[in-house]
């Protein structure tokens, strides 16, 4: 047994033993669990893909005369304007008003964090605390005051695989599929994904922090649709869309190789927004969820037309492979977040950590263990 | 034998013209016909492989010149910029000949050679970083 503060102090003396969630596998194999949890001090995770609810807020400072910002564009991407007055919220998935999918709220987070300047158009009402009606001008992180990302849900405790039924190609936010279960597409990062290395929040909760975009950011709170009480296999990993965290980082420290705007054809625009988390190793128990492998993480098979449901698991090592058997066919498997990035997450993370940069933190507060999702019903207005 | 890879571009008046039934009749090449946008009454482009004897597939060139016909042949196929590649994996997903596959580094691996410059992955890429080389 070991303690958050005794890593901390290791980490501090620049004694820790890091490694990372696919380096620990092996060492696991060679050393047995009890051995190796004595000797690993921290497990690193990380993963890299499009989220879309991620998003950013930024306070723009105050023109003279001020203005009550009541509709913004950035980059005409409409932000969203209902707080204070030079508040504003830009989402992942906004859509260009002039470059419809080609650009949008993902693209401009990426371009502001690169340092470029940003068109920002407002209009206002005129009242007499704010009597400017209209405001064109750019804005770029040297001069506003905080910008802040706050993803409301991001790092999605496994995903479903992806394959079309019907006859047509359709274009999903799980890539383009191929008609008649010509392939099928996946979007975790397997035995690196940091949710499926803890699978029962035992380490990572409100306050834990994080590698968010190239910066330190923090767990603030469950993600939207956080649903632990999804289907587990022995291990405990789900099966299907299960644990989720919002997490939120100084959007000004970020790096554009780890927040990348993204398209999907047809779809929209979204994120890939690079998130790694390191997992204290505590005891025997935190060193088995780490040392979990792709062969003993399932995830189960969805139809995106809808048409067809299917009683199919498929294991990371199997999409990995490049196909997979589906009704006795070979098909082609191809991932959609990138394992490479994913990899160099856990690995600089790790880094950080070696080096002292990094230290470990207790959760404030456990996420919630019991949870369920809830479905938008049509309900009779009263 | 030769083999090449071309896109023709169709103008407004060209669009009713059999332009592959001639070279086909007279200089006896083979089409594969990798990716058509055609729309009758506006403008249009095909790509498509031309296979046949090397003095065949030269004539067929020249009889697009004479006519005035359009067309870009193609060398190099796809360009990706690496630097830019976040190597995903979503164009391999829709790589109709496995040109585009993910390496054992789990990086993206592009053999030229086996590539049929379909576009499909151009679309396919959420960062926008692949394009055709012409």
């Amino acid at each position: 047994m070991k303690t958050i503060a005794e890593i901390n102090e290791k980490i501090k003396k620049g004694t820790a033993v890091v490694v990372t969630a696919e380096e620990v596998i092996q060492i696991a194999k060679e050393k047995g669990y009890k051995k190796a949890a004595e000797e690993i001090d921290v497990v690193t995770t990380g993963t890299f893909g499009a989220m879309c609810s991620s998003g950013a807020f930024i306070n723009t400072g105050h023109a003279n005369p001020p203005i009550k910002m009541q509709s913004i564009t950035l980059n005409d991407v409409p932000a969203y304007a209902g707080l204070a007055a030079v508040d504003l919220f830009i989402g992942a998935a906004e859509l260009s008003n002039k470059q419809g999918m080609e650009y949008g709220g993902g693209h401009v987070i990426e371009d502001f964090i690169a340092g470029k300047d940003i068109k920002l158009y407002a209009k206002g009402v005129g009242t007499d605390s704010y009597p400017r009606k209209e405001i064109l001008t750019t804005i770029n992180k040297y001069n506003v005051n905080q910008a802040y990302m706050y993803n409301p849900r991001n790092a999605y405790q496994n995903y479903p695989a992806a394959i079309n039924s019907t006859d047509k190609t359709i274009y999903t936010y799980m890539g383009t599929l191929l008609p008649k279960h010509g392939n099928i597409t996946y979007a975790t990062s397997g035995e690196l994904s940091p949710l499926i290395n803890d699978p029962h929040y035992r380490t990572i909760g409100i306050g834990t922090k994080i590698f968010l975009g190239g910066a330190v950011g923090y767990v603030s709170w469950q993600g939207t649709q956080h649903n632990p009480a999804q289907e587990r296999g022995e291990n405990g990993v789900p099966t299907n869309l299960a644990g989720t965290i919002a997490v939120t980082g100084n959007l000004k420290d970020m790096s554009t190789r780890y927040i990348k705007g993204a398209r999907y054809h047809k779809y929209g625009v979204s994120l890939f927004v690079g998130l790694g988390i390191p997992i204290p190793i505590l005891d025997e128990e935190m060193l088995r969820y780490t040392a979990v492998s792709n062969e003993e993480i399932y995830t189960t098979l969805v139809d995106k037309s809808g048409n067809e449901t299917y009683d199919i698991k498929y294991n990371y090592a199997q999409l990995r492979s490049g196909h997979v058997d589906f009704k006795g066919k070979s098909v082609l498997t191809a991932p959609l977040s990138s394992l490479s990035r994913a990899r160099e997450i856990a690995n600089t993370l790790k880094d950080w950590i070696q080096h002292s940069n990094f230290t470990l933190t207790e959760a404030v507060t456990p996420l919630p263990r019991e949870d369920k999702v809830n479905t938008l019903d049509i309900r009779e207005m009263k | 034998m030769t083999k090449i890879k071309i896109k023709i571009y169709y103008s407004r008046d060209e669009i009713d013209k059999p332009i592959t039934y001639e070279l086909v009749k007279k200089y006896d090449v083979m089409f594969n016909i990798l990716h058509a946008n055609i729309n009758y009454g506006s403008e249009g482009n095909l790509i498509t492989e031309i296979s046949g004897e090397d003095e065949n597939v030269k004539q067929a060139l020249t009889y697009l010149d004479e006519n005035g016909i359009r067309y870009k042949k193609y060398t190099k196929s796809i360009i990706r910029d690496e630097q830019a590649c976040i190597d995903c994996g979503a164009c391999t997903a829709v790589c109709p000949s496995g040109a585009l596959t993910m390496d054992k580094n789990a990086e993206l691996k592009f053999e030229k050679d086996k590539c049929l410059v379909c576009g499909l992955c151009i679309k396919a890429c959420p960062i926008g970083i692949i394009d055709i080389e012409l």
